[in-house]
């Protein structure tokens, strides 16, 4: 089936920005331009006055199948996505078992294809049970559908283990994503390590936890030229040795999750348990060169590390709550944020949400070319809406943004040039 | 009292920290009573939820209801409930739902107590929330200080040790530079918190000069399972840079007093002869936390309002 998108703004990262019709046919883009007529038989999407952008790609999701079906599932969090505009979906390994063999991956392409909403794509471990000690079978992975591999919240430690990890990657052209944080100099931390961090007497993690590792991986790319990607970072430390790392030529992309470009470590205040993620939110100051690194392109990537915990999980004290919390459902609004406040344009905004973290894992998304996949969102930048966690299409409600009142709504998710998504399902 | 709780000591003004220390004084005179019973919470429920073990603050807070003719009861969790899956705020809803009062909480995580208020209806007292606060050990020690005479207004106190894990340092540290004073924070710097020193405080890594005329000596647990943990290298070495000797008594005011908020490890942060001597004022401690406990009860009752 045909669908011919009108009218809209067309944003399609580097490469055109203006009024146009998108023609979708048999699950690819085929014409981009002015007065596109509609095919017979074939479905028209008014889009005048909105914003047609490619999917959003976002290469941190934690979806929690195999394991933890009851925080998430892949139908529950391929729904949030494409409610949220995104149409494909990096998750992370750290399910139960763990994504370090073919079996894992294979059975998360299967629950996606069945879910049939966004492209879930699987991240591998680095090793075994991510126990930091053993490669896991990387080719493997990479062969049965892994597009890139981390050891996410369990980091690895070992330097030479990293070391062979990025070598032994670079074979098969797999971007290697750490969460960067010395688990030492971060023990039994649970915020940010700072003078709110003294006031509650909570224990800290230092901003040096993630500095120390974010030197040591721009190293070990250096010396193995694999290609790595920094997931959220949160630190002013970070984004400065990022941006250094890039001017002398380290294949290195970086993402920042909104919550780390909207909130502090002031939110904390209360034990509130929505604000307890890791990396945890920072001082003012980190937001502030986060920020800047989005302008200035030394962060690449808008990723939102959506974390689904149950409530009975949130409701925990503060110290025993788990990290993180949901993101897709409000990653765009709090993206097109950055744009109200004059740190983005529009074409950075969806770049960093679409052509960016595609080229980062080097995927074939994120463009709107011709005989690209049809996978399209059609958006009003400018819908006001207030958040109700209530309503999110996850199965988890944790988030710090709940009553934010914010703009920017996903009118229509289209994958794979069908229909996966419409806010308001009535024929227009 | 306005407040329904007593979590913390960081947001009370002066003016309630003084009504709770008056407070005291009234019920001090009855715990020198032949009969030490007044029936301020008669028909009141007073429950003890230690989720960690104590036994001098939850014997101080069950003496303290039944001489003001509270029920009391003591609730020790097991962990057993805890892997059980019920949370904090389970097991504090089953005992309001039994109508207690007032639960005095004990909890090894900071905010636990602040978490409980939100979701009771009862009023909770915080008797220490892991290294966050323990806003009634505070409010003894000012009992005790005011007891000597000495204003707070200027008062000089230097508190020595682990203040890094120390709620009982958190909450004197916010009432003592609320009320005016000079303190003092006397430790290797493995055991100061991150930016100590901009909650009104002055931070000596030497002992010495830390203790050089102050009117009051705090000092600290040890806790000693932290020895070799990057904190300190040895009892030995912790002992000989950051113990109480007599010898260093002398550095503060003659009329210094020494407290510690118990149980002390002898021969460790306090030589044995400093902890018996006549400026050691730890057992007035314990003594007057009966009273305090009582008046901080009768407040939070709203036996007053």
């Amino acid at each position: 089936m045909s669908i011919l998108i009108t009218g809209g703004r067309v944003v399609d990262p580097g490469r055109f920005v203006g009024i146009a019709d998108v023609l979708i046919d048999a699950g690819k883009i085929t014409a981009v331009g002015p007065k596109l007529s509609a095919p017979a038989g074939g479905r028209t999407i008014h889009a005048e006055g909105k914003l047609v952008v490619p999917g959003f790609v976002d290469l941190h999701v934690h979806f929690r199948e195999p394991g933890f079906e009851y925080k998430e599932t892949i139908q529950s969090g391929s729904a949030a996505a494409v409610a949220g505009g995104f149409t494909t979906v990096c998750c992370m390994p750290n399910t139960s078992p763990v994504n370090d063999n073919q079996a894992v991956t294979e059975f998360i392409l299967e629950r996606s294809r069945l879910a049939g909403l966004a492209n879930v794509l699987p991240i591998g471990a680095i090793t075994k049970g991510s126990e930091g000690k053993e490669l896991a079978e990387i080719g493997d992975l990479r062969r049965s559908g892994c597009v890139a591999i981390s050891d996410d919240g369990k980091p690895v430690m070992n330097s030479l283990v990293m070391r062979r990890a990025m070598e032994y990657a670079s074979a098969f052209d797999l971007t290697v994503v750490d969460h960067c944080e010395d688990i030492h100099l971060a023990e039994g931390g649970c915020m940010n390590e700072g003078l709110i961090s003294t006031e509650l007497g909570l224990p800290g993690i230092p901003a040096a936890a993630e500095d120390v590792m974010v030197a040591r991986n721009l190293s070990l790319s250096e010396l193995t030229g694999a290609r790595l990607h920094l997931a959220h970072i949160s630190t002013a430390g970070s984004v400065r040795m990022v941006r250094e790392a890039k001017a002398r030529g380290i294949p290195v992309t970086a993402e920042a999750c909104p919550h780390h470009f909207t909130l502090t470590e002031e939110l904390v205040r209360g034990y509130n348990t929505h604000a307890k993620m890791n990396p945890p939110l920072r001082t003012w100051t980190d937001v502030q060169a986060i920020k800047e690194g989005l302008r200035d392109g030394t962060i690449d990537v808008i990723a939102t590390d959506h974390a689904p915990h149950a409530t009975q999980e949130k409701q925990q004290d503060f110290t025993e709550a788990p990290f993180g919390i949901v993101g897709l459902e409000t990653a765009l609004s709090l993206t097109l944020g950055l744009v109200e406040e004059g740190v983005l344009s529009i074409e950075q905004a969806v770049q960093k949400l679409t052509s960016s973290p595609a080229a980062a894992f080097g995927l074939q998304k994120g463009t709107l070319a011709v005989g690209a996949d049809a996978d399209v969102v059609v958006l009003d930048q400018h819908e006001p809406w207030e958040v109700e966690p209530a309503k999110f299409r996850s199965k988890s409600r944790n988030t710090p943004f709940a009553g934010w009142k914010v703009k920017g709504l996903v009118q229509t998710t289209i994958v794979g040039g069908r229909v996966v998504f419409e806010a308001n399902p009535v024929e227009r | 009292m306005k407040r329904k709780d007593l979590l913390s000591l960081a947001p009370l003004s002066v003016d309630e920290i003084t009504l709770m220390l008056d407070t005291a004084d009234s019920f001090k005179e009855v715990t020198g009573r032949e009969i030490k019973k007044v029936p301020a919470l008669r028909g009141k429920t007073v429950v003890n939820l230690f989720f960690e073990p104590s036994t001098r603050t939850r014997t101080s807070f069950e003496l303290a209801a039944k001489r003001l003719s509270a029920d009391v009861i003591n609730f020790a969790p097991s962990s057993s409930s805890v892997v059980k899956g019920e949370t904090l705020l389970d097991t504090a809803r089953n005992i309001e739902a039994m109508q207690a009062d007032i639960i005095v909480l004990r909890h090894s995580s900071a905010g636990a107590a602040e978490t409980l208020a939100h979701g009771v209806k009862s009023s909770v007292i915080n008797a220490g929330d892991g290294w966050h606060e323990h806003p009634t050990q505070a409010l003894l020690d000012l009992y005790t200080i005011r007891q000597r005479g000495m204003s707070f207004r200027g008062l000089r106190v230097a508190i020595v040790g682990d203040v890094s894990h120390s709620r009982v340092a958190r909450s004197n540290i916010y009432a003592l530079v609320k009320l005016g004073a000079e303190v003092r924070l006397v430790g290797p710097p493995t055991m100061m918190p991150w930016g100590v020193e901009k909650l009104g405080t002055k931070v000596y890594s030497n002992m010495d000069e830390g203790l050089r005329d102050v009117n009051v000596i705090m000092m600290l647990r040890l806790q000693l399972e932290r020895q070799g943990r990057a904190q300190f290298p040895s009892i030995r070495e912790y002992s000989r840079l950051y113990g109480l000797t007599a010898e260093r008594v002398r550095l503060a005011d003659s009329a210094a007093i020494v407290m510690h908020p118990g149980p002390i490890n002898r021969g460790v942060e306090i030589a044995p002869d400093v902890a018996d001597s006549l400026s050691s004022v730890i057992l007035d401690q314990v003594a007057n936390g009966v009273a305090v406990r009582m008046g901080i009860l009768y407040l939070m009752s709203g036996a007053n309002a």
